[in-house]
């Protein structure tokens, strides 16, 4: 009697309400999501057209959430805006009448980042998807956030040039700026930090501008603050990068992949150091746990040796390939390293590279129905091996699962624990064991996020990392965007 | 035998990845300031020449193409992969609407007597057209075999060895050369063309031609009266219970009426 008697009261209340208020508790913080007031919605309409807004419960659901654990939370309604100006009036609008701005490219990220914790509007720029320039002499292109990093290198294939930083995902270019992403190729091509060259942006009060200047496109410049950098890594919490100018690069005359197993983690990354300090230019060194090989000879029908791994690619010309990968040979061997296997031909390349690259679903279907709790720390390299043996003691003890991939090269190595987010002492352990190798990282001259961002879950290890500078980082924020309507809840609480 | 001399056959296209617009006026789609590419049929097929030139069954790769002016970065394209030499059938103005695939058949098998071409790599269909009309034709002319929408080619002793992919499955036949063969999408992975080869690309020899040349008129055949999109998906209904379906069914006719 008494519940029925709520089920129709709370039903009463909801049929009250246009848009549902959710009360949503969050790492333990109450946190109401803001409305969006039936008025906003119509001035949206008028900025992009009806057809690009959209309340419907799918399409909020699906811009509440990325690749991450991080649970749903849905915006208030979703804009598709179509250009840089759309972008300018709808921050004017959730600007002037304080509701959160959410920027939304593929929702391939991995810290929750468009979550809408606090509700509010998502603005999805998929549909400003035009690849403005390509300058092929000065190795650059101009694109607007609605390019994902495939599009650009199918459009670059005939000028013998490619935009190289690969996060896996097909993600939107923006939005790896606004994360700073990196992936397998960091070692020899850099991240974001290093090939974006200007970027188009939009502040909380509609103000468009570009961070080295209109068209500007040098490789390098001293005028003024690197505002360019500024953003890239800022996670929509200071402006929405509507455009950016990348830094292209040739793409490789020759390449081999070659993989090698040793007995132990420690002998793997010491052949990662000495084949670094051996001035070799590597284009890619990955490296797999016995766990993650086994996952992926299940998921990808490979046939590796179920040992520490190294995956090694070579980018070079004819001889200069093969004197390359004959010095790795013998360090590798120095080392304890066997099995020492190596490809030309683009099939076999190209298998070895997808198994690597599907490594995330191999890790996720070695307990199918659990999507993948990542960790992401990043130390100086000599810390390396030290880290990832006290890592996998840790995970050991735990008794989970926990297969490691690191970009070795960077000193930057995941975990991709497969986790069923709704089992709560689960999720418990693998938090605590998320948080012992993050603060062992900081505690070893490192960072607790080498390339997935901040987002929602490591909130709490910024200050200790930055330390003082988090209160440079909170006079930014707070100059750039007075309100907190920029991805409120990211970066900082 | 002797190292086989290859011809494959590049069309410019406009790029897959372009989303198509039709004209207003319905003659056709817009293709100024459009993103134009190698067919990606044709960038398989070059593939194919190229990897049989390192295995050494092929000694000489030719690239042709017929189209306008613009054709020719195509053909630079198809050096950077690999080929020794292009040809560009240099075709313009009216023609170029005007030419279809007998046109360009007639050309290539004028070209495959002259140049003494062993063996012809050319894309199954195009995809602007999507004629899969070429091959077919010019082997018809040539009076040789055609080993079509072949997924896997391998030299045997004075000929080929090629799977096909038709709709029951593979298809193993054996072509004797000179033979053509039509590529499809899962022959190989094209290359990339690197800087490096893209800059070497530019010395190798290109000859520009006529249709004329080759005793071909370019003569319309057919008219394109118009073009128009595919009608716009309307948004699906919802309805409530299963007699509400079958009422709606009816409405529109798609089950007879009681």
């Amino acid at each position: 009697m008494l519940t029925r008697n709520l089920i129709r009261n709370s039903k009463f209340l909801y049929s009250k309400l246009k848009q549902p208020t959710r009360v949503i508790r969050w790492n333990g913080q109450v946190s109401s999501q803001v409305n969006v007031p039936d008025g906003v919605v119509s001035a949206l309409v008028g900025i992009v057209g009806k057809s690009n807004v959209s309340t419907a419960e799918a399409v909020r659901e699906q811009h509440g959430h990325d690749e991450s654990y991080h649970k749903t939370a849905m915006p208030g309604v979703v804009v598709f805006a179509q250009s840089t100006e759309h972008v300018s009036q709808i921050a004017k609008l959730c600007n002037d009448n304080e509701i959160p701005l959410i920027p939304f490219g593929t929702g391939t990220g991995l810290e929750g980042g468009v979550v809408a914790t606090k509700g509010g509007v998502s603005v999805d720029l998929t549909k400003m998807d035009q690849i403005v320039a390509v300058h092929a002499e000065d190795f650059d292109a101009v694109v607007k956030a609605g390019v994902t990093r495939q599009t650009l290198n199918t459009y670059l294939r005939d000028t013998g040039l490619m935009f190289p930083i690969d996060p896996g995902a097909d993600a939107s270019l923006c939005g790896m700026c606004a994360t700073s992403a990196s992936g397998t190729n960091a070692v020899c091509y850099g991240t974001m930090r290093e090939n974006v060259l200007n970027l188009e942006v939009v502040l909380a009060d509609g103000t468009v501008f570009h961070t080295a200047g209109e068209g500007r496109r040098t490789k390098k410049t001293s005028a003024g603050y690197n505002l360019t950098n500024l953003f890239v890594g800022s996670e929509g919490t200071l402006g929405i990068i509507t455009g950016a100018t990348l830094r292209l690069h040739g793409i490789p005359d020759a390449t081999a992949a070659a993989v090698c197993s040793f007995p132990t983690v420690q002998q793997a990354v010491d052949s990662t150091v000495q084949v670094l300090q051996c001035g070799i230019p590597m284009a890619k060194i990955e490296f797999l746990d016995e766990v993650a090989v086994d996952a992926c000879n299940k998921y990808s029908k490979l046939d590796l040796n179920v040992a520490p791994s190294l995956f090694l690619e070579f980018h070079g010309s004819g001889t200069s390939l093969e004197e390359q990968v004959s010095i790795v040979d013998d360090l590798c061997k120095m080392n304890g390293g066997g099995d020492f296997k190596w490809a030309t031909d683009a099939d076999e390349k190209s298998h070895l590279w997808k198994a690597r690259h599907d490594v995330v679903y191999a890790c996720t279907a070695l307990r199918p129905g659990c999507k993948p709790y990542s960790t992401d720390v990043c130390v100086p390299i000599s810390k390396l091996a030290e880290v990832i043996v006290k890592t996998k003691e840790e995970i050991d003890k735990a008794g989970v699962i926990g297969p490691i991939i690191g970009h070795v090269g960077d000193g930057n190595f995941h975990v991709f624990f497969p986790v069923d987010q709704d089992n709560e002492d689960e999720m418990k352990v693998i938090k605590g064991l998320s948080e012992k190798m993050a603060l062992l990282a900081i505690s070893k001259e490192g960072t607790c996020t080498g390339e997935h961002g901040i987002g929602l879950g490591k909130r709490h290890l910024l200050e200790k990392e930055v330390g003082s500078g988090y209160n440079v980082m909170k006079h930014i924020k707070k100059s750039l965007d007075p309100k907190g309507i920029m991805n409120p809840g990211k970066i900082f609480f | 035998m002797s190292a086989l001399r290859v011809l494959v056959g590049c069309k410019r296209v406009i790029d897959y990845a372009v989303k198509i617009r039709v004209k207003p006026d319905k003659s056709g789609v817009v293709t100024e300031g459009v993103k134009h590419s190698m067919n990606p049929f044709d960038e398989i097929a070059l593939e194919e020449a190229v990897r049989l030139k390192e295995k050494k069954v092929a000694g000489e790769v030719v690239a042709v193409s017929c189209g306008p002016t613009q054709s020719q970065e195509v053909l630079r394209t198809a050096l950077a992969m690999g080929a020794d030499r292009a040809i560009h059938v240099k075709v313009e103005g009216k023609d170029v609407d005007a030419m279809q695939p007998i046109h360009v058949a007639k050309i290539l098998s004028k070209i495959a007597q002259d140049e003494k071409i062993d063996l012809m790599i050319l894309g199954k269909q195009a995809i602007d057209d999507d004629c899969n009309q070429t091959g077919q034709m010019t082997a018809s002319l040539l009076d040789w075999p055609q080993a079509t929408f072949a997924s896997k080619v391998e030299k045997n002793n004075g000929g080929l060895t090629v799977m096909r992919e038709i709709d029951g499955g593979l298809e193993t036949i054996k072509v004797k050369l000179p033979a053509i063969v039509t590529s499809d999408l899962r022959l190989n992975e094209p290359r990339y063309a690197t800087l490096p080869n893209i800059m070497k690309a530019k010395k190798k020899p290109l000859a520009v031609k006529a249709p004329s040349d080759y005793g071909v008129e370019v003569k319309p055949h057919i008219e394109v009266l118009s073009v128009e999109d595919p009608p716009v998906r309307e948004a699906g209904q919802k309805v409530e219970t299963v007699e509400e379906l079958v009422s709606k069914l009816r409405e529109v006719g798609l089950i007879p009426s009681s």
